[in-house]
């Protein structure tokens, strides 16, 4: 598998007041192609800077961001790295531009500059992977917000990216839009192979994850597998992040002197290693 | 209130007239508005309005609703009527103490009144019979020409179709604020003009700044979806004038050199 995504070395500061603000330190990551990563940390730790620096939103102040051999500061290539790299943000409502669904899906490709046929084309087929075909007449402010997320994704999906970088795309949606959107995600990485960057703060939508990274104040503190990450509850906790409530439960268990590992993720694991024990 | 106006809605029935290119219902249009201004005796407003009525009957869309969209404009057109039989000067018809009524008077006030209502029911026909992003497309196309000299005939139909897509939205939020403000005790209903208008303070100031906010995160996206104008764009649906375009285009055509020949003869 080759190489996705790799930052070296990244920063990033800008003015605040007069007053330097330093929102990445010395970031250096590595994204395999097909891999699923989830970054997590809360509000301040400089994920959402991160993921805008993916596809050349953000330009590093030191480092460099190479994105499938594209250098991101080439000003000749910002076009073809955002092509690549496909964003989809928080609020629905903010990145939806037409006022038909299916007009809105096409934006993207419209953009490119493809003949329309073959517009035609993706956006039927674009529509048909979130599964919002039966919408695409539709007009956007009527449908939920899970719906509406959806539709964002296939909008970028349109535009044929190998990388999809969502940066908190469940955050204002209820339990079941949320489900409805990791559901997409994660058939889209398995089926399509698209390399998938997910940014939140749910525990529970890490859980699946190949590899987790943890944030704070704009470095990375933790990475590694969903089972690495989270057994480490006592740290994550003193960040003042959650860990996902089964895991949780495992490393109290644990402290009770109760033989169990403390990699648990979920329910059914938890299970299986609770009838285990002797 | 805002449901009572039909300028500006969208009726879709599937007619001949609704399958036009939008391109021939703007030029249509603005034919109509000339020729209301063209015309000057009874048999050219009569030819304008028989144009009107067949155009409305081919649309399919119910005759209510055409009469709906003149009925916000009534007092207008009541006004207009009564300033033009009081104003005008000529042979005195009747004497009301210092107002004068004058032949002149009458027929002007009779035709501005015609011309009124058939200038809405012209224009209303355009945006009931195309959906608004058709109209956009076809303003961008008519204005494409334009764009050597320097007019922005792309950012021009981007931002209708922007403001569009947010009208929505945007009413929806209003009416949260709204709420939340008066669940705080703001008061939007009761005192004067005055009062009432500061009490909209609280409303606009939380709404804009919504709306700034929004339209920033939207840039970023539009820009992150590889936005960078209307240079090498291309479009999904391709609009094509088809033979029954250039028909109607003819029929407009003849229409106002008819009543350019009335107007000369009369």
């Amino acid at each position: 598998m080759g190489q996705m995504i790799t930052t070296n070395n990244l920063m990033y500061h800008y003015k605040n007041n007069e007053k330097e603000v330093l929102a990445l330190k010395d970031v250096s990551l590595h994204v395999k192609e097909g891999e699923f990563v989830v970054i997590i940390g809360h509000n301040g730790s400089g994920k959402s800077t991160f993921a805008k620096h993916l596809n050349a939103l953000l330009m590093p102040s030191s480092g460099d961001v190479i994105v499938k051999g594209l250098n991101t500061k080439d000003e000749n290539k910002v076009w073809e790295v955002r092509q690549i790299a496909g964003m989809v943000f928080q609020n629905p409502d903010n990145q939806i531009v037409a006022t038909i669904v299916e007009e809105d899906v096409a934006f993207g490709p419209e953009n490119l500059g493809i003949p329309s046929e073959e517009i035609v084309r993706r956006v039927e087929e674009a529509l048909k992977s979130v599964d919002m075909l039966d919408f695409r007449h539709k007009a956007p402010h009527l449908l939920s917000g899970g719906q509406k997320q959806r539709i964002a994704i296939a909008g970028v999906i349109a535009m044929r990216p190998d990388c999809l970088i969502l940066d908190e795309p469940t955050a204002m949606l209820d339990p079941s839009g949320r489900r409805e959107v990791i559901n997409t995600i994660k058939r889209l990485n398995k089926e399509e192979n698209i390399t998938v960057i997910h940014i939140t703060h749910f525990m529970e939508e890490a859980v699946d994850a190949d590899r987790v990274i943890v944030m704070e104040d704009g470095e990375v503190i933790l990475e590694g597998t969903p089972g690495e990450v989270f057994s480490q509850v006592d740290k994550l906790k003193s960040l003042g992040l959650d860990v996902p409530q089964v895991t949780d439960l495992a490393n109290l268990l644990i402290k009770e002197g109760i033989d169990i590992p403390s990699d648990i993720l979920t329910v059914d694991e938890m299970v299986m290693k609770l009838c285990q024990l002797k | 209130m805002l449901k009572d106006i039909t300028i500006g809605q969208h009726y879709p029935t599937g007619s001949l007239i609704h399958k036009l290119d939008a391109r021939t219902k703007i030029i249509g249009t603005f034919a109509i508005i000339v020729s209301l201004f063209i015309g000057v005796n009874a048999p050219s407003y009569g030819l304008v309005a028989l144009f009107i009525f067949l155009c409305v009957h081919i649309s399919k869309i119910p005759k209510k609703f055409i009469v709906k969209g003149i009925k916000p404009l009534r007092i207008i057109i009541i006004l207009t009527f009564l300033i033009n039989i009081f104003m005008t000067q000529g042979e005195v018809l009747y004497n009301l103490g210092p107002l004068v009524i004058t032949r002149e008077g009458v027929r002007q006030g009779v035709f501005m009144a015609i011309r009124l209502a058939l200038l809405v029911m012209g224009t209303s026909l355009l945006t009931l019979t195309t959906s608004p992003i058709a109209l956009t497309d076809g303003i961008e196309n008519l204005l494409k020409p334009f764009k050597k000299i320097g007019v922005p005939a792309h950012e021009l139909a981007m931002m209708m179709t922007i403001a569009l897509r947010f009208i929505p939205t945007l009413l929806e939020e209003t009416d949260k604020i709204m709420k939340a403000q008066m669940a705080r005790g703001a008061d939007f209903e009761s005192g004067n003009i005055i009062s009432r208008a500061k009490g909209l303070v609280p409303l606009m100031v939380p709404l804009f700044i919504s709306a700034f906010r929004r339209a920033d995160e939207l840039a970023m996206a539009m820009e992150a979806r590889c936005y960078r104008g209307g240079d090498n764009r291309t479009r999904m649906k391709q609009a094509r004038m088809l033979k029954i375009d250039y028909l109607s285009l003819l029929a407009i055509a003849l229409l106002l050199a008819v009543l350019v020949l009335l107007r000369m003869l009369a």
